[in-house]
C-alpha cells in the first residue's frame, strides 16, 4: 500500500519547529545545578522524541542521528546520571539551534555545514562519556552512544507479533527495524504462515511476524523504545542473549535483508536497504539543489495557519444563523405586502447583525496569540545577557492576547530590536546596578494587552533611562533641532527614532549603530501602528507600540471634500468640531491653528492637501474632525461628514503605488472606490512642514 | 458598449487560439487616439470596459484620472492622451477604457488607459512589423515597438510594458514628487 507520504513533510516541519521551540523555553526553564525537576526534561524529551521518530519516518537519517544524540543526553539527566550542568544546557541549546538549521536545510534541500553538526555532536559524545563507569560506544557516534545503564547483555532476542491493524495507526515495521539497526547488528526472521491467499489479503492489514535478533549492547529500555508507539498492537517478547549464546558480533552491520512476501510493504532491515530506500527521495532533493542553489529561505515562510477548533465551530455556528435569517427573508419575499414592513425590518437587522459577527469571527481565524512572537524572546535574552555580563530577568505578560497574523509577522523584528536594545544600553551592567542602589538583576518585561480596540505592547526596562543631554547634544550637532528652543521631553526621545543617531559609546555587535529604530518605526508605520517612548533617568524605559486588531477591516468615518469622499478611520477620530473664526489664529503668517478647548490644534485642510476643487474653503461652513495619532491631534478640515460604515482595506500599491497621505483604498457601497487617510501619515507630512 | 466588448473578448479568445496555431502570428488590438492608431499586443489586454467615472487620487499626476473598481481590485486609471502631451476632448459615448496587464519588476500589475475608441483586431507576422523610426530626443519612442503598415494607413505598435510601467511613468514626475507638493500645500 503505497501512500504518497510527501504530503505530510510539511506538516512534520510545522511540528517540528514547534517542538524545537518547546525544547528551547524546557531547557531555558532548566536550572542548573538544582535538583532537577523531572516534568520539565521530560516535556524535552518528549519534544525531541517526535523530531526523531517524525524525522525517521521521512527519511532525514542524519536529524534523526542527532536527535537520538541529544536525546540519550537527555535520558541520562532524566535518571540523574548525568548531572544538569550549564555546560550540558548551553550544549543542548546550541544542538536545537543546529537541529533548526538542519530541519530548514532538509525542507528546502540544501546542505548545512557538517562541521557544525561534528563540532556539536563531539561536544555531546564529550557530556555523554563524562560518567566513565558508563560503558560507552565511541567508535559509533550515530549509534547510541550512552545507551548503557543495565547490566551488559550481548544482545536481544525478539519476538514481535504485530495485531493485524498495527499498519492502521501510521506505524510500520520497517521504520522500527531501522531504528533497531541503528542499535547493533540485526538479524530478522519472517513468519509468513499466517499470510492468507491473495484472495483474501487485505492489502491495509500486517500478517507477518518476525523474530529479531539483535547484536550490539543496547539496553532493555532503548529496546523497548523502538516498540513504544505500537505497545497496544503487538505482542512482544524480549529476552536477552545470553553472551555465550553471541556467536561472533559482527564489526559492522550488515543483516541479511528480509523479503517477506505479501504486498504489506516490504520491510528490508540494515543500513544498506535503508539507503536503497530512500536513495530516490535523496537524489531528488539534490537534483534540485543543483538546479538553484540558493532557494530562498524567507520565501518558503509557511502560508498556512494553525486555528482551534472553537473558532471554527463558532463560524460554523453563525454560517447557521446567516441561512436561518436567509430563509426567513426569502420567506418574507415569496408573498410581501405592506403590512409585513415591520418584519422585513427586523429580518434586515438580524442579517445585518449576522454578518457582522460572521466577519468577525472569520477575522478571528487570522487572529494568532503572540507568544508566537514572544516565545523567542526568553532565548535571545539569555543569549544576550550572558554575552553581556549582565544578569537580566525577563517577565512577560499577556502571552496570550491575538493578533492578526500578517501584524504578528511584522512585529518580530522591530521587538527583537527593542529588547536588544534594553539589553544593551537601557540596563546597566551588575555592579554599575549596585552603586545606583537597584538590584544587580535588571528587569525587562513584555506586555502585550487589549484596549479600546487595539492591541498594545510594551517593553520596559528598569535601566538607565535615555540620556536627554546627549540626545539633545546630538540633536542639534546633526542640526535636527534648534538652539536657543525649549524642547519636550517626547519631541527629544523622539530623535532616536532618527536614522544615523546613535548615542551609544561604543558600538557593540548587539546594537548601536544608530540603523535600526528609524526601521523600527516604518515596520510599525506599515502595519498601521504607532510608537511612543517614555523615559525616566535612572528608572527606565518603556516603549508602547499600538497596533490595530486587525489589517483587513476598519470602521470608517466617510467625509465629502468637493465631489470627492474619503474615509477616516473611525479610532482615529477624537470628535468633530464647528469652527469659530475669531478662535482661530495665523502662526507667522502660514500656519492655521484652533484654540480647541485652551490648546492649540493645528488645521489642516483636505482641500488643499489634495488639490480638491470645488470644496468648502469657509472654515466657519465645514467642519473640522479633530484627529489623534501617535500621540498628536490635529484638525482636518472636511465640507461634511458621511456615514459611518465597515470598509474592508484593499491595497492601491499592488497596481499603483504608494499615496503619502493614503492609507490604502476600498470599495464603497454604491461600488465606487474611496480612499482611506492615513491619519499619522499627514500628521507627519504636516510636521515637517510647520 | 456591452456588445462590443463581448465581441472582442471572443475575438481575443480566437485570436489565442489562433496564435497557438502559427506560432508567427501575432494579433494586436488597435485603437485611435487623436486620429491616430495604435495597437497593442491582444494578449496584454484583460478586458474593454465603457468610461465610467473614476475616484481621484491625491497629488497623482494629471494623466492619472484616477482608480477604478474592478471587481473588487483597485486598478488606476491613466488617459494615454495626457501621457502623450495631447490635448484633452470630452468623454463620449466611445471612449472606453483597455484593462491591461503590465509586467514589471514588481510583479504585475492592472493598469486601465483610457482611450478615444477601439478600432480592430490585426493579424501581423512578424516580418510586418518595422522597427520604429529615430526621431533623435525630439520625441520618445521607447515605449513603440514598431510599426505597420495597413490598407487604412500606418498603425504604431505599442509596448505595454514600458508605457504603463508605473515607475518610468513616475520618474517623469521627478521634478515634483508628490511628497513635496503636499508639503508645499500644507506650508
Amino acid at each position: 500500500m503505497a501512500i504518497d507520504i510527501g504530503q505530510f513533510v510539511q506538516t512534520f516541519f510545522e511540528e517540528s519547529f514547534e517542538g524545537l521551540d518547546i525544547m528551547e523555553a524546557g531547557l531555558l526553564a532548566l536550572e542548573p545545578g538544582v535538583t532537577t525537576d523531572l516534568e520539565k526534561i521530560n516535556t524535552i524529551f518528549r519534544a525531541a522524541h517526535s523530531i526523531k521518530g517524525g524525522s525517521g519516518t521521512f527519511g532525514f537519517k542524519d536529524v534523526t542521528d542527532f536527535t537520538h544524540l541529544m536525546e540519550t543526553l537527555l535520558d541520562g539527566m532524566r535518571e540523574g546520571r548525568l548531572g544538569v550542568t550549564t555546560e550540558g544546557v548551553t550544549a543542548l541549546l546550541h544542538s536545537v539551534d543546529c537541529l533548526r538549521e538542519m530541519l530548514v536545510a532538509a525542507r528546502e534541500h540544501i546542505s548545512v555545514e557538517p562541521e557544525q553538526i561534528q563540532e556539536l555532536r563531539a561536544r555531546l559524545s564529550r557530556l555523554l562519556n563524562r560518567k566513565p563507569a558508563e560503558s560507552q560506544a565511541e567508535s559509533k557516534p550515530s549509534a547510541a552512544p550512552g545507551a548503557a545503564a543495565a547490566p551488559r547483555a550481548a544482545g536481544w532476542r525478539i519476538q514481535f507479533r504485530p495485531h493485524p491493524q498495527l499498519m492502521h495507526s501510521g506505524n510500520d515495521p520497517v521504520r522500527m527495524f531501522r531504528e533497531l539497526a541503528g542499535l547493533g547488528a540485526l538479524q530478522a526472521r519472517a513468519d509468513a504462515s499466517q499470510l492468507p491467499k491473495l484472495a483474501d489479503l487485505r492489502p491495509e492489514d500486517c500478517y507477518l511476524s518476525w523474530e529479531l535478533e539483535l547484536r550490539g549492547d543496547a539496553t532493555r529500555e532503548a529496546v523497548a523504545e523502538v516498540f513504544a508507539w505500537v505497545e497496544g498492537d503487538c505482542d512482544l517478547n524480549l529476552e536477552p542473549l545470553t553472551a555465550e549464546a553471541a556467536p561472533e558480533a559482527p564489526a559492522k552491520p550488515a543483516p541479511p535483508p528480509v523479503a517477506p512476501p505479501g504486498p504489506s510493504a516490504g520491510p528490508q532491515t540494515g543500513e544498506e536497504g535503508q539507503q536503497g530506500e530512500l536513495l530516490l527521495e535523496r537524489r531528488k532533493g539534490e537534483d534540485r539543489r543543483k538546479g538553484d542553489r540558493r532557494v530562498n529561505v524567507a520565501a518558503s515562510d509557511s502560508a498556512s495557519i494553525r486555528v482551534g477548533i472553537d473558532k471554527v465551530d463558532a463560524v460554523i455556528n453563525l454560517v447557521g444563523e446567516l441561512v436561518t435569517t436567509q430563509s426567513m427573508l426569502s420567506a418574507l419575499g415569496e408573498d410581501f405586502d405592506m403590512s409585513r414592513l415591520d418584519k422585513l425590518h427586523e429580518a434586515l437587522d438580524q442579517l445585518d447583525r449576522n454578518t457582522r459577527d460572521l466577519q468577525e469571527h472569520v477575522m478571528r481565524i487570522r487572529m494568532l496569540p503572540v507568544s508566537s512572537v514572544f516565545s523567542r524572546f526568553p532565548r535571545m535574552v539569555h543569549d544576550v545577557s550572558a554575552k553581556l555580563g549582565k544578569q537580566v530577568e525577563l517577565r512577560i505578560n499577556g502571552e496570550q492576547t491575538e493578533l492578526d497574523k500578517t501584524v504578528i509577522e511584522k512585529i518580530g523584528d522591530p521587538l527583537v530590536h527593542l529588547i536588544r536594545n534594553s539589553l544593551d544600553h537601557g540596563l546597566e551592567p551588575p555592579d554599575e546596578r549596585a552603586r545606583a542602589g537597584k538590584p544587580e538583576t535588571g528587569v525587562i518585561s513584555l506586555d502585550a494587552y487589549h484596549k479600546s480596540g487595539s492591541i498594545f505592547i510594551e517593553v520596559d526596562d528598569d535601566g538607565r533611562g535615555l540620556n536627554r543631554e546627549a540626545l539633545l547634544r546630538k540633536g542639534l550637532q546633526e542640526g535636527l533641532l534648534r538652539p536657543g528652543e525649549e524642547y519636550s521631553d517626547e519631541q527629544i526621545y523622539d530623535l532616536i527614532f532618527h536614522p544615523g543617531l546613535s548615542t551609544a559609546k561604543q558600538l557593540s555587535d548587539v546594537s548601536g549603530r544608530g540603523v535600526g529604530m528609524d526601521v523600527v518605526r516604518s515596520n510599525i508605520h506599515d502595519v498601521g501602528g504607532s510608537i511612543q517612548i517614555a523615559s525616566r533617568p535612572g528608572q527606565g524605559t518603556r516603549i508602547t507600540i499600538s497596533l490595530p486588531l486587525t489589517l483587513a477591516i476598519l470602521d470608517g468615518q466617510l467625509v465629502s471634500v468637493g465631489e470627492d469622499c474619503y474615509i477616516i478611520p473611525l479610532l482615529s477620530i477624537i470628535e468633530s468640531v464647528q469652527v469659530r473664526v475669531d478662535a482661530v489664529n495665523r502662526v507667522a503668517g502660514k500656519g492655521e491653528v484652533f484654540r480647541f478647548r485652551g490648546q492649540p490644534l493645528p488645521i489642516l485642510r483636505l482641500y488643499e492637501l489634495f488639490g480638491t476643487e470645488g470644496a468648502v474653503s469657509d472654515l466657519e461652513k465645514g467642519l473640522l474632525v479633530v484627529v489623534e495619532a501617535d500621540g498628536r491631534q490635529v484638525g482636518l478640515f472636511v465640507d461634511d461628514l458621511e456615514g459611518q460604515q465597515q470598509v474592508s482595506i484593499k491595497s492601491l500599491e499592488k497596481n499603483f503605488r504608494r499615496v503619502s497621505g493614503v492609507a490604502g483604498a476600498t470599495i464603497l457601497g454604491d461600488g465606487r472606490v474611496g480612499l482611506i487617510l492615513d491619519i499619522s501619515g499627514l500628521i507627519r507630512v504636516n510636521n515637517v512642514a510647520l | 458598449m456591452e456588445k462590443k466588448t463581448t465581441e472582442l473578448a471572443t475575438l481575443g479568445q480566437r485570436g489565442l487560439l489562433k496564435r497557438e496555431a502559427a506560432a508567427e502570428g501575432l494579433q494586436y488590438l488597435t485603437f485611435s487616439l487623436a486620429g491616430e492608431e495604435y495597437g497593442v499586443d491582444i494578449l496584454k489586454v484583460q478586458e474593454i470596459r465603457g468610461w465610467a467615472p473614476v475616484t481621484k487620487v491625491p497629488n497623482a499626476p494629471a494623466f492619472v484620472r484616477g482608480v477604478m473598481n474592478l471587481r473588487g481590485a483597485i486598478v488606476p486609471v491613466i488617459d494615454l492622451r495626457l501621457r502623450f502631451g495631447l490635448e484633452t476632448v470630452e468623454y463620449t459615448k466611445t471612449t472606453v477604457v483597455i484593462v491591461a496587464t503590465v509586467q514589471s519588476a514588481n510583479g504585475s500589475r492592472i493598469i486601465g488607459t483610457v482611450v478615444d475608441g477601439v478600432s480592430d483586431v490585426l493579424n501581423l507576422n512578424a516580418a510586418d512589423i518595422q522597427p520604429a523610426p529615430d526621431f533623435g530626443t525630439a520625441v520618445h519612442t521607447d515605449f513603440i515597438s514598431g510599426l505597420v503598415t495597413v490598407d487604412s494607413g500606418m498603425v504604431m505598435l505599442l509596448d505595454v510594458d514600458r508605457l504603463l510601467s508605473v515607475e518610468e511613468m513616475f520618474a517623469l514626475e521627478n521634478v515634483r514628487p508628490a511628497e513635496s507638493h503636499i508639503t508645499a500645500a500644507a506650508a
